[in-house]
């Protein structure tokens, strides 16, 4: 039989049991609407977050106090040795692949100007901090070499801590107090939005490391150091080479391990990626096992399908129809019964992942991939779940079939 | 020339472990191209065996049967598939439509299955089938849309669809009254004239008489098989038939008045 005809008689035999079709591909509805639904909603959130972490400013390197992880082991990021303002200019005399470094001191606390107060966090930098991450200006001027050199009191204001303080006048010239100490505000910094973590990245204020380490701290520890190789190829270079020069300048022995901790850009994406990769086994436990369910549920009603219709098969069967013309009758019929499941299941995935996504004010991504990945999956288990029934269709003799009552 | 060579056929069902049933016990027949032989006997005698044994759809247990001088118990599968597409029409007994397919659908289904990519236009073929019954004006209806004559005679249209050489007719007339009996032989008896070769089975001598030769079974064996002398035509019955059909009902209206 041409193709034409046989999906025409598969569409028939499925449009007169429109309410058995349904409840039959509902499985694969729910299954197939449900991975679309999450893997839409996945891809968007993930999208977001690397935005967000390839905003922290290109082959970024950031240097942490603490023990590295031994066999897997944590000791906590604060244990043990610092990273102080020597392993800071060591690493500025020895690298060579780090274009760009600045220490990051920090600190925090109540912000005073005039009448209004703010408590935020205060970080100390070197100049070329805005170009380690990335960022820049709306208003005046950022922290100058001799800013850092002569200790001056001078702070660059995050987006929020001058609306914050100012609302929408210029804080430029304006004088503030952190703590005690007075500073004159240089610059606004340009909004930077919402961190990885969920946190304010404009909620701070920037100042010459110089003098919050020595004003508003002990004078020694750095915090962390922020670094940027010359490119990305370089960066594992650029990792041993801070390697070396810190594990030398914190004398450590051969056997020992690191007492600091590198972190980059490309590790923080990999963690994402791992998440997400959890993620998308989850999502694909949930396909499987819902995909299955359907898939037994088309069987099911492919063989009940059979046998109502063995006189059916027997008349074809009689007038010459082959074996092979009503197998590929009832494989297309459950292949057609398992599409239609997917394609609802498709709609009505993309319908709920919008919803949900309006509700938790984000955006969804509807990868293509994934979209045409389900339908021909969901055809795949038409072919498979509806291959036995059909078998069995075909097998049958012309003339039990014809006298089955 | 033979059309339908049997010798010796024998069938056996096999019910349960120790209950053979012997349906046929050894028939032997020759039927010419172009002729028109009735089946007769009681009910359970081998007609249907036998029908499906000549209609290639149940194969003998033993014995040898030649159609239009093809050994037929060497056939497999799909070439029997293909004779009971290309060579034979079927005319079951009990009507077999598909339901809920219109009655056109019903009569193109063996032109659909047909590999030969002879007819180019299916369709157009299959109203011509539903033409020559004379339901040119019912084709769209559904199964349960047509009264009983109507369906046999879809069943008629669906057997001669693909210009079979033979149709083989189990009790067409087996549901039917006279009038409506007579109207399908009438079908059957020109087609018959146009060289194609019938085999009916009936249980109904009148119905008989309408074929050129008789062929009576009893237990699965021939009784009997003797031609018929007087040619009796299906279509001056039927024309008698309505008249009085017609008169009858004229009695009936009037005596309706009278009351
Ligand atoms: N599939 C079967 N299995 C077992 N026995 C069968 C089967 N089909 C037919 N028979 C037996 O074979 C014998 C012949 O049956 P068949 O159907 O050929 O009779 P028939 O002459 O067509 O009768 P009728 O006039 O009632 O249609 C019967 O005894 C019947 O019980
Ligand atoms: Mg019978």
């Amino acid at each position: 039989m041409k193709w034409k005809n046989l999906i025409k008689v598969a569409f028939k035999s499925i449009m007169k049991n429109r309410m058995r079709s349904l409840l039959t591909v509902l499985g694969i509805i729910i299954g197939v609407g449900a991975v679309i639904a999450l893997v839409s909603i996945g891809q968007g959130a993930s999208a977001s977050i690397e935005k967000q972490i390839s905003g922290l400013g290109s082959n970024l390197i950031m240097i942490f106090p603490g023990h590295a992880r031994v066999g897997g082991v944590s000791f906590g990021a604060q244990s043990h040795r610092t990273i102080t303002l020597d392993d800071f200019k060591r690493l500025e005399k020895e690298t060579t692949l780090l274009k760009a470094m600045s220490p990051m001191v920090r600190s925090g606390g109540q912000v005073i100007a005039g009448d209004k107060n703010w408590a935020t966090s205060i970080n100390g930098v070197s100049p070329n901090y805005l170009e380690i991450r990335d960022w820049g200006l709306t208003k005046g001027e950022f922290v100058t070499a001799r800013d850092v050199l002569a200790r001056r009191k001078v702070a660059v204001l995050g987006k929020t801590v001058a609306a914050e303080l100012y609302g929408d006048a210029d804080p430029v010239g304006q004088r503030i107090r952190i703590g005690n100490i007075p500073f004159q505000v240089i610059g606004v910094l340009k909004e930077r939005g919402q961190g990885m973590g969920g946190q304010d990245q404009d909620d701070v204020i920037l100042a010459p490391y110089t003098t919050v380490l020595y004003r508003m701290s002990d004078g020694k520890n750095i915090n962390t150091i922020m670094a940027s190789a010359v490119s990305t190829e370089k960066m594992n270079a650029a990792y041993e080479e801070i390697r070396k020069v810190l594990r030398e300048s914190h004398k450590l022995l051969p056997g020992d391990d690191d007492d600091f901790n590198l972190r980059s850009q490309t590790d923080i994406i990999e963690t994402a990626a791992n998440v997400t990769g959890i993620m998308t086994m989850v999502l694909g436990a949930i396909a499987g096992v819902s995909l299955l369910v359907g898939g037994i549920g088309i069987m099911n009603i492919m063989l009940v399908s059979v046998t109502e219709r063995t006189r059916e098969i027997g008349i074809r069967l009689a007038i010459g129809a082959r074996g092979g013309d009503i197998l590929v009758q009832f494989l297309i019929e459950a292949v057609t019964l398992s599409l239609i499941g997917g394609v609802i299941g498709i709609l009505s995935g993309i319908g709920l992942g919008k919803m949900i996504a309006n509700l938790i004010n984000m955006s969804i991504i509807v990868n293509p991939v994934v979209v045409f990945g389900a339908f021909f999956f969901s055809g795949a288990v038409g072919i498979f779940f509806g291959f036995y029934p059909a078998m069995k269709a075909s097998k049958l003799n012309p003339i039990d079939a014809l006298h089955y009552e | 020339m033979k059309t339908i060579e049997l010798k010796g056929i024998k069938k056996v069902y096999q019910m349960g472990a120790d209950v053979e049933v012997h349906a046929l016990r050894g028939i032997d027949f020759t039927i010419e191209t172009g002729e028109f032989v009735a089946i007769m006997g009681a009910s359970g005698s081998g007609k249907s065996t036998l029908m499906n044994i000549i209609g290639c759809l149940d194969s003998v247990t033993a014995g040898d049967y030649f159609l239009d001088g093809v050994h037929v118990n060497d056939l497999d599968k799909l070439q029997l598939a293909g004779i009971r597409n290309h060579k034979i029409g079927f005319v079951f007994q009990g009507f077999n439509l598909l339901p809920r397919t219109t009655a056109l659908e019903n009569v193109e289904l063996p032109l659909l299955y047909d590999r030969r990519g002879r007819i180019k236009e299916p369709r157009k073929k299959a109203i011509e089938a539903l033409e020559r019954v004379g339901l040119g004006d019912r084709m769209d209806h559904e199964p349960n849309r047509l009264s009983g004559g109507q369906q046999q005679r879809v069943t008629i249209a669906r057997a001669l669809v693909n210009e079979p050489a033979l149709i083989l007719a189990d009790e067409p007339t087996g549901n039917l009254d006279t009038t409506t009996s007579v109207e399908v032989m009438t079908v059957f008896q020109q087609l018959n004239r146009e060289g194609i070769t019938i085999i009916l089975v009936t249980h109904e001598q009148d119905i008989a008489r309408y074929a050129g030769r008789i062929i009576r079974l009893r237990d699965g064996l021939i009784l009997k098989d003797e031609p018929i002398k007087d040619y009796r035509s299906a279509a001056d019955d039927l024309i008698e038939l309505r008249a009085a059909g017609e008169a009858l009902e004229h009695g009936e209206s009037r005596e309706a008045t009278v009351r």
